[in-house]
């Protein structure tokens, strides 16, 4: 009955495998919905309005519920992320800790609040909801890893380091980059 | 010989291996480590031993969560069979430290300038059932937990109780539910048994979304089977055959541990078709959230499993009849499930022994915060905070005050300073304004603003409501707009008063369990620190005193 196969990926990107692969696991049920949107969004970094629906299709799914549950759950984004990701650790610890100044931190010097990107798409920066390393507030995972006990100054280091190991340019432009001062 | 004996006896066998040993070296490989690295550590263990053609003597393993999690990566050193070096524990272990560690191990000594005593009351005041094996078993191999007894109770359950049995034994402990309400578990149980059908779904809630707690997470880093035996035996207890772990996203360590725990247990049959060779079939699969806070709520839970948008519904009908896909479902906490096979091992009689009169057994808390020790302790229930804080905890970083306890994450309220010899279990809690909650324990100092907490917390639900009841989702966008005005300075006692009927009406009239408390943060600090919110009021009494409680 459910014959889904002759329905084509968007592109014959290698990566639409994964995601088949994860439906199919699946027999192609509208309740993997979320499996499969965390399938799109691990292989491609984000879910654009293709990948949507085309797995609305798949899974036969309206498209209007795809979006709703894309747009509902946090963890999933519509827009594509910067190359690097900044994510600061907004827990309660964290927070006690100063995970706010972290975060004016990364505004002063790159000019983006959480959920932008630098116009250069260099660096993301977002806010997770605790990351249960709570032994090391406040927490950033940076590009994956997980660094602990930041200080304001110390991240600004960090984030440098980060982007210019890609050989990449400097922080953006529009904002001057104050000295790192201690607060 | 049924198949578990015959399992136990291979188990056996590896663990005799062990036995050879004469010091079994332990790298603790839980997210707060490794995130400092010590797989890293763990690796450089095994290539300097195997170096030195040490391997024959030391055994090098990855365990799970030692629980001081401050001062990780933390390395135990066990003796096995050489008795010379008594236990030792190491911490803010590095790379460059194993080759003298190692050297030290070689020649019987102790390297001091790493070691952390260990009779401090940290470690001497726990009372470990949930936690017993995290940091002492390899959580990715699944002999190392049929070593541990892991499996037994399950097995003997399926060979000798009859599914009526388990729910008695589940209601004699006294069992409550560990995700915060504290629902008697074999209540809930029974519930579901009775309910007609023959299609019965298990699942179990690893959303732990309060912001400061990790104690679901590093349960299953640490001990995932334990889990899934406590799953198993919930299932045969109800007659359900299928089950489903709802795990967050945002703990990738603890999936991996959990599929790697999945695959073995379906390789052992100990889940799949007739498991142990019984008429019992029962499978589990993982379902992973997309963080949002609310799917901690247990409808809006199902939902997501469902893949929909996991928005709650009004209840009844309650899951234990009308639950996933309209069947029959129990919904239960990662360390409700972990205590299940303990119980059925060493009787309901010595669970109930540990514990108060109303909470039953031990309870798991995350520390953190302004504390020394951060990290995960287990305790038995009807400890009183000072034990919790001052002993274990080993109180505030020098040159601050205790202000108040965080418990419960955002549905939680504050327990001030002066209430610190409360006991803690599930009803002296709520008396104190606050509740058991999932088991995140913040501790807050002098140096904290109590209104920006509130406002924290505040910002917290209004970012998390799912939107689909009007109280909840237009009414904390109002009281954080509030809390917010009071905060910068620049309200008044009408707004105060204001957001305290707004209060009211949002705790009344919500639809779920997530708007009805959203309130809490901003009542439970407003009683007691009432002089912190005059003090930012525009025609605020600065000075005054913290109302009577």
């Amino acid at each position: 009955m459910r014959n889904q196969t002759n329905i084509a990926a968007p592109s014959d990107d290698k990566r639409w495998k994964l995601v088949e692969a994860t439906m199919r696991r699946n027999g192609y049920r509208p309740d993997a919905l979320i499996e499969t949107l965390h399938t799109v969004q691990e292989s491609f970094g984000y879910l654009d309005d293709e990948s949507l629906q085309y797995v609305a299709r798949k899974l036969r799914v309206a498209s209007s519920q795809v979006y709703g549950v894309a747009t509902f759950y946090h963890f999933f984004t519509l827009k594509p992320q910067g190359k690097h990701v900044c994510a600061v650790c907004t827990g309660t610890a964290c927070y006690i800790k100063g995970a706010e100044k972290l975060i004016e931190e990364v505004h002063d010097n790159y000019g983006i609040t959480p959920g932008q990107t630098t116009p250069d798409g260099e660096l993301s920066l977002v806010t997770v909801r605790c990351v249960g390393a709570c032994g090391l507030a406040p927490a950033v995972v940076l590009d994956g890893e997980t660094h602990g006990n930041m200080k304001p100054g110390q991240m600004s280091k960090e984030l440098e380091t980060a982007i210019n190991k890609t050989g990449s340019a400097e922080p953006v432009s529009h904002t001057a980059i104050p000295e790192v001062m201690p607060q | 010989m049924t198949l578990y004996d015959d399992l136990r006896s291979m188990a056996d066998t590896e663990h005799e291996k062990e036995r050879r040993y004469g010091y079994c070296l332990r790298v603790c490989t839980a997210a707060a480590c490794v995130s400092q690295h010590s797989d890293s550590i763990k690796k450089a263990f095994d290539a300097e031993v195997k170096a030195r053609g040490l391997d024959e003597q030391i055994q090098v393993k990855g365990v799970g969560c030692m629980g001081l999690c401050a001062a990780g990566p933390l390395v135990m050193i066990d003796p096995v069979r050489d008795n010379t070096l008594g236990p030792t524990l190491y911490e803010k272990v590095t790379v460059e430290d194993v080759p003298e560690i190692v050297d030290a191990l070689a020649q019987k000594q102790v390297v001091e300038r790493l070691e952390r005593k260990m009779d401090i009351p940290f470690f001497q005041r726990q009372v470990r059932i949930v936690l017993e094996n995290s940091g002492i078993i390899d959580p990715e191999n699944v002999d190392d937990y049929i070593a541990a007894d892991g499996y037994q109770a399950f097995s003997h359950a399926l060979t000798s109780m009859s599914p009526a049995d388990v729910v008695k034994e589940i209601t004699a402990s006294g069992l409550r539910g560990r995700g915060g309400g504290g629902y008697p578990t074999g209540l809930k149980w029974s519930t579901v048994a009775k309910a007609s059908g023959d299609v019965k779904y298990v699942i179990c809630n690893a959303d732990e979304g309060d912001p400061g707690a990790f104690m679901d997470r590093s349960v299953l880093e640490s001990d995932p089977h334990r889990v899934l035996e406590g799953m198993c035996i919930a299932a045969y207890a109800i007659g359900a055959s299928k089950g489903y772990v709802y795990v967050r996203a945002e703990y990738p360590l603890a999936i991996d541990r959990l599929k790697t725990a999945l695959k073995q247990a379906k390789r052992k049959n100990l889940l799949g078709h007739s498991i142990l060779n019984t008429e019992f079939d029962f499978d589990i699969e993982i379902r992973l959230g997309a963080g949002a806070f609310v799917c901690g709520e247990e409808t809006a839970l199902m939902a997501s499993v469902e893949g929909r948008r996991g928005q709650p519904r009004p209840r009844p009908p309650y899951p234990s009849d009308h639950g996933l896909w309209g069947k029959p479902t129990l919904v239960n906490n990662v360390e409700s499930y972990a205590n299940v096979a303990t119980i059925l091992r060493k009787g309901a009689d010595w669970f109930a022994g540990i514990g108060t009169e109303k909470s039953k057994g031990t309870k798991v808390f995350a520390l953190a915060g302004q504390i020394e020790n951060t990290g995960l302790i287990e305790v038995p229930m009807g400890v009183t905070l000072r034990e919790i804080v001052y002993d274990i905890g080993g109180g505030t970083p020098q040159g601050t005050e205790l202000k108040a306890i965080q418990t419960g994450g955002p549905s939680g309220g504050c327990i001030p300073a002066d209430l610190i010899d409360l006991p803690v279990d599930y009803e002296s809690l709520v008396k104190a304004g606050s509740f058991m909650g999932s088991g995140g324990m913040i501790i807050i100092d002098n140096t904290a603003d109590m209104v920006n907490v509130a406002k924290y917390f505040m910002d917290f639900c209004k970012s998390e409501s799912c939107g689909k009841c009007i109280p909840c989702r237009v009414g904390t966008a109002h009281m954080y707009n509030l809390i917010d005005k009071i905060d910068r300075g620049q309200a008044t006692h009408a707004d105060l008063d204001l957001l305290l009927s707004l209060c009211d009406l949002v705790a009344n009239t919500s639809l779920c369990g997530l708007g009805k408390a959203s309130p809490n943060a901003i009542l439970s600090t407003l009683r007691v620190f009432r002089n912190e919110y005059e003090a930012k009021l525009l025609d605020g009494h600065v000075g005054a005193q913290p109302e009577a409680k």
